[in-house]
């Protein structure tokens, strides 16, 4: 059965779903067509400043470098909480490998960000039945998988006091369950298979997953935390090709008499060989783990990361680079935080003063530091913290 | 009996200091988990009441007072169709918070004017300080629902720390109505009965003549100060509070008591809203300052500089350098702290209840 998705391909679109990301042609993504296709709104400077205000803190690096560059009603986010209306967040990950690399906690470093600057509480879904349909992995490797994501994740420092962590296969049932029926008999099997592609041929677990992720939105799913604030809002931090999902729920959302969720929306984090490379889980090479050594660090960034400078030295100093494809520089926007040496660094290397060598060591620097630090922190999580982080429990000051 | 003894046991467990140091997972996690496995006598023990439980203890109390039941009513004008033949004056209740969290019940005959304006100055809260406290208030503190405040109400723990104001025209009427914690009765009874009630209940009755408007000002000291609630215990207790759960660079290395009151006891004053928050930033905020100020002085002490000369952008530095890495770490030193404390009241709680898992939750 063609489905709009597979139609796209062969026109030669760029294709984005949860499942699979590519651009047109083997080129870059397209985010201004991207979000006029999927018919969200861009983030810009006007926002991202009523945010600092709004949090009395400088805005999260993410927001000022456009990394988080879509939304849908986050304005009607900020206008409730100007107001004194709080709202939670929601975020997940499909935990399909151990090995987490630094595009993996892009969402979670952001959604810290959330948390910590708007003191509001967290859920956060393990998708560990999605990954054991998908994938093809056993339930107990997936529980597994799921818990050690949880020690990562954790590892990025949510407040435990104000964050939920749940798997799939731990927690669904009771009033979780209850809005999953409610869910699935808002939307018809034929639009399942508009919105994410499903064939005649995908077993019936995948085409009935849809709503587990998108009922976590809705604060009637989660009792023993959100029992006494029925009307409470939800927003939702993502990357971009999930935003699907949550079409489907904003699209059933009032059917429902619930509040449709907010989402605010990230670009892809690229691939050490470039924008047409693919991060996989086979190539060690193609990212950078958080279980690299400082050592391992280097070697990637020395040998694979794909540069945008000349090919040699007189032709550098005489072009400059070209940043738009350069590797070492986009890292650079996501992990250094200092804008005043940015600008400097986009200048000069630019305008071919500055060598890619430099750039990249400058990377190096700042990922090593990035890495130790994640590494010291996961290292600290123990199994019982995990299990207090999942545990079915009250959040008292989860507002506070 | 075999809640007697959990109780007995539960209070010296508390009492014993626990060698670590607990974060709120611990004390809150026992007040769910009791709350859970407690029936419904051991409950009024630990200090939520029924609205049986109040007449049956006014009549123990040898207070006469009349009653009657109704439909549930939120309104005194709803309240006035039922209750006419009771005689006496309807009392309006207003249940009120200031901005630093703290809570009062105002009652007054329904007849009074009450300026919550004149009110909130004459306890020296300034013009505005004085507001509706939000309807979870109602629930979470004086375990009543909409409609239904009354002085009855403070009996309960969590009230304890709630401020009462009563009206002094209830002293003169005969008799004066209330609800006895539920909206489908109304009970009316002597303002001298009232106070007998109260002060069996460990509370000093204070009367207010609402309508007075004193001037507040520099030579003036508001006159109801006194009635803005300490978040100490009006009662005498060898106890100590339940204990402060901000994790303070001078407490790191102490260790924090947890106590379980056992029945009888007045507890500790729940303070649902104001207890201090374990924050993180407020904590690294102030570690960075109190280094700042250390390292400014030693330098200055050294190079016989004034600590104005020396370059601000050095702990500016320090401040963002650091202001990252002790976050971190104090996220994680409270989360661990958090998860000691919550595995432990677990396992406090299922070792009372005859059961031993030495593993949670896989």
């Amino acid at each position: 059965m063609a489905t709009p998705e597979t139609e796209q391909k062969v026109e030669g679109e760029q294709v984005i779903n949860p499942w699979e990301v590519s651009a047109k042609d083997g080129g870059k993504i397209d985010y201004d067509k991207l979000i006029e296709k999927f018919g969200c709104q861009r983030i810009d400077q006007t926002l991202v400043n009523r945010i600092e205000h709004l949090t009395s803190r400088p805005a999260h690096i993410f927001l000022r470098r456009g990394v988080f560059f879509a939304h849908r009603d986050f304005k009607e986010i900020l206008d409730l909480y100007e107001k004194g209306e709080k709202f939670y967040l929601y975020t997940g990950r499909g935990p399909s490998s151990e090995a987490l690399h630094l595009g993996h906690l892009v969402p979670f470093m952001f959604t810290k960000y959330l948390q910590d600057a708007f003191k509001v509480p967290l859920v956060i879904q393990l998708t560990d039945d999605e990954k054991c349909m998908w994938k093809n992995l056993s339930v107990e490797e997936c529980k597994r998988l799921a818990r050690e994501n949880a020690k990562d994740i954790i590892a990025c420092g949510f407040d435990i006091s104000r964050t939920f962590i749940f798997s799939d296969f731990n927690f669904i049932g009771g009033a979780f369950y209850e809005n999953m029926v409610r869910v699935s008999k808002c939307v018809t099997f034929n639009k399942v298979v508009g919105i994410f592609g499903f064939t005649n041929e995908d077993h019936i677990g995948k085409i009935s997953f849809p709503p587990i992720q998108a009922v976590p939105s809705f604060p009637s799913s989660f009792p023993h935390l959100f029992s006494d604030s029925k009307d409470l809002r939800c927003l939702i931090p993502c990357a971009i090709d999930q935003d699907p999902y949550f079409r489907m729920t904003r699209d059933v959302a009032p059917r429902l008499g619930y509040h449709k969720p907010s989402l605010i929306e990230s670009s892809f984090f690229p691939a050490l060989q470039g924008e047409t490379g693919k991060m996989s889980a086979s190539d060690p090479n193609s990212a950078i783990y958080v279980t690299d050594s400082a050592k391992a660090i280097k070697n990637k960034i020395n040998k694979y990361a794909f540069s945008g400078g000349q090919d040699s030295i007189e032709n550098h100093r005489k072009f400059g680079a070209n940043l738009d494809v350069d590797i070492p520089f986009k890292y650079l926007g996501f992990f250094l935080d200092d804008d005043a040496e940015l600008e400097h660094i986009k200048t000069e290397y630019g305008a071919g003063r500055m060598l890619t060598g430099e750039v990249k060591k400058r990377l190096i620097d700042v990922l090593s530091e990035l890495v130790e630090r994640h590494q010291r922190a996961r290292a600290a999580v123990t199994e019982e913290m995990v299990d207090a982080f999942m545990a079915v429990r009250p959040l008292p000051n989860m507002f506070s | 009996m075999k809640s007697t003894l959990f109780f007995l046991a539960v209070s010296i467990v508390g009492k014993s200091k626990p060698h670590l140091l607990y974060f709120r997972g611990f004390r809150y996690w026992i007040r769910l988990l009791l709350l859970f496995f407690i029936p419904n006598e051991e409950k009024t023990k630990m200090g939520v009441y029924t609205k049986d439980q109040l007449l049956a203890r006014l009549k123990e109390l040898q207070i006469e007072f009349a009653s009657c039941t109704h439909p549930a009513v939120l309104t005194v004008e709803a309240q006035a169709k039922y209750v006419g033949h009771l005689g006496g004056g309807i009392s309006k209740n207003l249940f009120l918070k200031d901005k630093k969290h703290r809570y009062y019940i105002i009652s007054a005959l329904a007849a009074t004017t009450v300026d919550l304006k004149v009110l909130s100055q004459r306890l020296g809260l300034g013009k505005g300080g004085l507001r509706m406290a939000p309807e979870e208030a109602l629930q979470e503190i004086l375990k009543v629902s909409l409609g239904c405040v009354t002085p009855f109400a403070t009996m309960n723990e969590s009230a304890q720390s709630v401020s009462l104001l009563l009206d002094e025209g209830f002293k003169a009427q005969q008799g004066c109505l209330f609800h006895p914690l539920s909206n489908e009765m109304t009970i009316s009874l002597n303002s001298r009965d009232l106070d007998k009630f109260l002060i069996s209940m460990g509370r000093k009755p204070v009367y207010v003549d609402m309508e007075a408007a004193p001037l507040v000002g520099k030579d003036q000291p508001p006159d109801l100060a006194f009635l803005i609630p300490s978040g100490v215990p009006k009662v005498d207790q060898p106890e100590k509070d339940e204990v402060s759960s901000k994790i303070h660079i001078s407490e790191k290395n102490t260790r924090t008591e947890t106590i379980i009151h056992a029945n009888n006891k007045k507890k500790s004053p729940e303070k649902l809203h104001s207890a201090p928050i374990a924050d993180v930033r407020t904590f690294v905020d102030e570690l960075i300052e109190r280094m700042s100020a250390s390292v400014l002085s030693e330098i200055a002490k050294e190079t016989d500089k004034e600590q104005k000369e020396l370059p601000g952008s050095v702990i500016d530095g320090i401040k963002k350098y650091l202001g990252a890495d002790f976050s971190n770490l104090a996220m994680s030193f409270k989360n661990a702290a958090y998860t000691e404390g919550f595995h432990s009241g677990i396992q406090s709680v299922l070792l009372k209840t005859g059961q031993n898992i030495t593993s949670y939750g896989k």
